[in-house]
């Protein structure tokens, strides 16, 4: 059995991947009331509150709200840092995703572990990590002071640093998964026609798993886009320099909850904007 | 029936170990009253004799240590009695206040989000000050950067963290600026007064402008350089006894004694004026 079932497989694979039988999928071909019903709770329990939001958005000084120039600041600065941190996450994170899911070395897991910490640390508490790492007196960070001068806390770069530390997790995660599930042996078969270890990365893993970097990168640019702990422990706030949407809007919310309201639903709209737009392109596949 | 009997006694033998263990310990506190007894004549004379039940105090999260102590000062003189307390910012706690939650007593650490709750409704009397509370510039241990008033903090090259506009700490120290017409610009505006004093602690920023209360507690980590111009933003601290109190004498005692004068010399130990 389980030699064939392998067989089966490998043919599958190198017949360009097992193929989904799509027709037997189709809904309404009775959906088991055990799972219907706590998929709708489910859909309902995450939709509800997003709908409460709706409803109490103060529409009528919306327009006032959402020209005022700190706004544009924040969201402009939002969305940099956001880009940015992705960007370090993808150049640090796809290189260590291979090297887990690809390199055997003693400490594997414990590696693996390391890596998703960020995942369960509070980011308050991610973000006092960093000043002991990167800030001025930090064990890393006073050499970067003294060698270079260069001061992380307080700055843009320390938003993205911060983001960075925070959503990296997400894309390790969902690349390592991507890669174990694709076929080592294109790469075996690269080398033994001549390809170094780096040019069968380059030319044959890499747009393998593209749809896999695709959606880790989508998901810790989403990440990025809403973190808060670090970033206001870590880069502090000052408009126009560190203050990113969430850090406006939890301020506000101290004075004025309509403004922080509005200042969430522009968040909102963004982030479902570029992710509408993203996974029609490329999520599907992933 | 011998069975259950038996099964009966080991609980009856541990019960009985339990309450010798409680007289014993009902012993010592009481002989601990009576040697705390002569100070604490002044608070116990303001308060009424026959007051029990349990007390829930809202208090400014800056209020923490003195007010614990307070707590268990109450305790002790009103034996029955137990105070609980909730701690945080005075505006979440006004708005929970104002949104139902059960509470006998709110000590807040601005008029201004007294008001929310009065405005609301939700309190009785008019709400009286019991402490202020002053700004003060937190540096570094020693003060290297040599900073002895509000404008030194205006010095190039110095890291300076304020608290946001939009907390107490932070308007106050706007005052303070405004008044003097000074011009900082702050490497960052943190989103409450502990944030600011930890960016210090941590030896991230140079200078904070905090509450002198939060340079107390923070110990040697930071040292504390007072300026003239914090008397033009001066914290009242206003408390009151609230509208849907279940327990209106002990919330009436424990307010006399925080304003008693051995309530008094606890808050200014740490770090609090007098009204």
């Amino acid at each position: 059995m389980i030699p064939s079932d392998k067989a089966d497989a490998a043919t599958d694979t190198l017949q360009g991947g097992p193929r989904r039988r799509r027709g037997r999928t189709g809904v309404g071909r009775g959906v088991p009331l055990p799972l219907l019903i706590p998929a709708l709770l489910g859909l309902a329990f995450l939709v509800v509150p997003l709908i409460a939001l709706l409803v109490r958005t103060p529409w009528h000084s919306l327009p006032e709200q959402l020209t005022s120039p700190d706004v544009w600041q924040a969201l402009q600065l939002s969305l940099i840092c956001a880009t940015a941190a992705t960007a370090v996450s993808l150049v640090l994170g796809v290189p260590l995703a291979w090297l887990l899911a690809r390199v055997e070395f003693p400490g594997r897991g414990l590696v693996r572990a390391l890596v998703t910490l960020p995942l369960v640390l509070p980011p308050v508490v991610g973000g006092v990590a960093l000043l002991m790492a990167l800030g001025r007196n930090g064990i890393v960070g006073q050499w970067l002071d003294s060698w270079f001068g260069i001061t992380l806390p307080f700055t843009t770069a320390g938003v993205v640093v911060a983001e960075a530390f925070v959503a990296m997790p997400f894309l390790v995660i969902s690349v390592e998964g991507t890669l174990r599930a694709a076929d080592p042996r294109y790469e075996e078969a690269a080398t033994t026609l001549g390809a170094s270890r780096f040019t069968a990365f380059r030319r044959v893993t890499l747009p393998l798993i593209a749809p896999g970097i695709a959606a880790g990168a989508v998901l810790a640019w989403a990440r990025a886009l809403g973190e808060f702990g670090a970033t206001i422990t870590f880069a502090g706030n000052f408009p126009g320099r560190t203050q990113t949407m969430p850090l406006a809007v939890y301020l506000a919310l101290q004075s004025d909850p309509e403004a922080a309201i509005a200042l969430s639903l522009v968040l909102l709209a963004v982030s479902i904007a570029v992710l509408a737009g993203l996974r029609d392109r490329w999520m599907t596949a992933g | 029936m011998t069975r259950t009997a038996r099964r009966n006694r080991r609980p009856l033998q541990v019960a009985g170990a339990g309450a010798a263990a409680l007289l014993a310990l009902s012993a010592c506190s009481s002989s601990d009253d009576s040697s705390s007894a002569k100070s604490d004549s002044s608070a116990s004379a303001s308060g009424s004799d026959k007051v029990s039940g349990d007390v829930t105090v809202f208090a400014a999260a800056s209020l923490k240590e003195s007010f614990e102590a307070l707590g268990k000062q109450f305790e002790k003189e009103h034996p029955g009695t137990k105070v609980t307390f909730s701690f945080g910012g005075s505006d979440s706690l006004a708005a929970s206040i104002t949104g139902g939650a059960p509470a006998d007593v709110f000590a807040s650490a601005s008029p201004k989000t007294m008001k929310i709750v009065t405005d609301a409704g939700d309190a009785t009397g008019t709400p009286a000050t019991f402490v202020r509370n002053e700004l003060e510039i937190a540096t570094l241990p020693g003060n290297p950067d040599k900073i002895a008033s509000l404008k030194d903090l205006t010095k190039s090259g110095l890291k300076v963290v304020l608290c946001d506009k939009e907390v107490p700490c932070g308007g106050a120290a706007q005052k303070a600026l405004d008044a003097s017409k000074l011009k900082l610009a702050p490497v960052s505006y943190e989103q409450d007064v502990k944030a600011a004093l930890t960016k210090v602690e941590l030896k991230e920023a140079d200078a904070a402008v905090v509450y002198k209360t939060d340079v107390h507690a923070a110990g040697d980590k930071v040292e504390g350089v007072e300026f003239p111009e914090s008397a033009d933003a001066i914290n009242d601290y206003p408390i009151t006894v609230l509208k849907d109190t279940k327990n209106a004498e002990a919330a009436k005692a424990f307010i006399a004694l925080v304003r008693s004068a051995e309530g008094q010399k606890v808050l200014s130990e740490a770090g609090f004026l007098k009204p």
